[in-house]
């Protein structure tokens, strides 16, 4: 096998694909990081949310993760892509139409984790917090969300797995991440094979790393 | 905002066709590669837990790779990478016999195979170990204390996530529009394109999703009620 497109193209495909400098605005680490920082924020609050004893706060919360866990990402794509330019009437980047998608889809994901940690966190911690005289927000952030946090680091892990496997639809509306860095290159030297088998390779080698930092961090904490 | 909603442009012209069209097409796909997707989990997830190291290395390389690697980039390498490598004759085929329909089932089918694998791996080892040890003391061959003991128990507990599972093959059987399958999300799509009415195209698309989903979802917690093996799975406190 020819692999003389991978080495001559390299520097494209990993500094401007995966990592995000050069003459584009792309790279997927660029994407990945800021989504999945902000899609996590965004869900504490979902998931807190969805907790929420009041049923005006409760319901819009449980609604809005049905709706984004029954779409697929694709679409709401290009729904922010279609209605952010309508609502602010004037073009947006690629890259803040697709940061906006993942953190709003991602959200919902990240909510659902972020309820289940909250759950398993026994109920005798929380009443314990309330005798002590602690207000609910107090008991919340220095009680609870601590020991939940570490209850949801698996399925924390695989959620972020998942988005930065995702940020490869980023490139259905032109962004420059490692899957159009790829294509691109492809439009040129037409070598498909190599090169989508390369950046499989390339993906992989980052999602199997995370994966295994949270396998870790899992045996650290027992 | 400037925008002038047009409904009638979804039942109007060939919308609503193009529409029921996309539909069939996503129901095919996915159904297609669901049936490939659970063919090669219960083949993979199974073959991880025999006691024969070389059978659980080739299924567990399968997984790991497969899973963690976009789908989309599967879409690519199945529709681009793979038919130049094939014999002619079998590419002249392919390609008159919709070659990016294939691709597509070939991509989602072994990629979510891949992911079904883990969920059915997580089901026959939750069942204990003393029910293969009990079956093979009763006489039963590995090949018949796996078909009749540990897989029909097995299966039972896999639906639940396995339900799931399959409702993310049904989404993401959305990515096949960047191969051109002419699938719900392409439709969707077209329909924009051909009327310049987006708010209303994305509107209707991602109602049929919606209802698509929480139907099969309505339905699947019933059957998971009608074959929970008593006493085994406690559905109460769960969603």
């Amino acid at each position: 096998m020819e692999l003389s497109v991978i080495v001559n193209n390299w520097k494209f495909l990993i500094v401007q694909g995966l990592i995000g400098f050069g003459p584009f605005i792309g790279g997927t680490l660029r994407l990945a990081i800021p989504a999945i920082a902000l899609g996590f924020v965004l869900g504490i609050f979902i998931g807190l949310a969805r907790l929420a004893e009041a049923r005006w706060i409760r319901l819009p919360a449980t609604a809005y993760v049905e709706f984004f866990r029954g779409v697929p990402l694709v679409m709401v794509i290009f729904w922010i892509w279609f209605i952010i330019p309508q609502l602010l009437r004037l073009p947006i980047p690629e890259y803040g139409v697709a940061l906006t998608a993942f953190v709003i889809f991602e959200a919902a994901y990240f909510g659902e984790i972020v309820r289940a940690g909250v759950q398993s966190v026994s109920r005798g911690q929380v009443e314990a917090a309330t005798a002590l005289g602690m207000t609910t927000t107090k008991t919340m952030a220095y009680v609870v969300l601590p020991q939940a946090l570490k209850n949801m680091v698996p399925s924390l892990v695989t959620q972020m797995i998942v988005l930065f496997k995702d940020t490869s639809l980023a490139s259905i509306i032109g962004y420059v991440d490692l899957t159009k860095a790829a294509q691109i290159v492809n439009n040129r030297e037409i070598k498909p094979f190599q090169l989508y088998l390369f950046i499989a390779v390339v993906y992989w080698i980052c999602t199997y790393s995370m994966s295994r930092v949270a396998q870790r961090l899992e045996h650290r904490r027992v | 905002m400037t925008y002038t909603f047009n409904w009638s442009v979804l039942w109007s012209g060939q919308s609503g066709h193009w529409l029921l069209q996309g539909l069939l097409t996503t129901l095919q796909l996915s159904v297609l590669a669901w049936l490939l997707a659970i063919g090669l989990g219960i083949l993979s997830g199974a073959l991880r837990t025999v006691p024969f190291a070389p059978l659980r290395l080739a299924a567990i390389s399968y997984v790991e790779f497969f899973r963690n690697v976009p789908l989309l980039v599967w879409m690519f390498f199945w529709y681009f990478g793979v038919p130049p490598l094939l014999p002619r004759p079998v590419q002249d085929w392919l390609f008159d016999h919709s070659a990016e329909f294939w691709a597509a089932v070939v991509a989602l089918g072994v990629y979510h195979g891949a992911r079904m694998s883990e969920v059915i791996r997580s089901g026959i080892q939750s069942i204990p170990r003393t029910q293969f040890e009990a079956s093979v003391a009763i006489g039963l061959t590995t090949f018949q204390a796996y078909r009749l003991i540990i897989l029909p128990v097995a299966l039972r507990l896999i639906v639940p996530p396995g339900t799931n599972e399959s409702l993310n093959l049904l989404k993401n059987s959305s990515v096949a529009l960047t191969i051109s399958v002419a699938e719900l999300t392409f439709q969707t799509r077209q329909i924009e394109t051909y009327t310049a009415k987006a708010i209303e195209a994305l509107t209707a698309g991602t109602l049929i999703y919606l209802v698509l989903c929480l139907s099969i979802a309505t339905i699947m917690a019933r059957v998971e009620r009608h074959y929970a093996i008593p006493g085994l799975i406690s559905r109460a406190g769960t969603g």
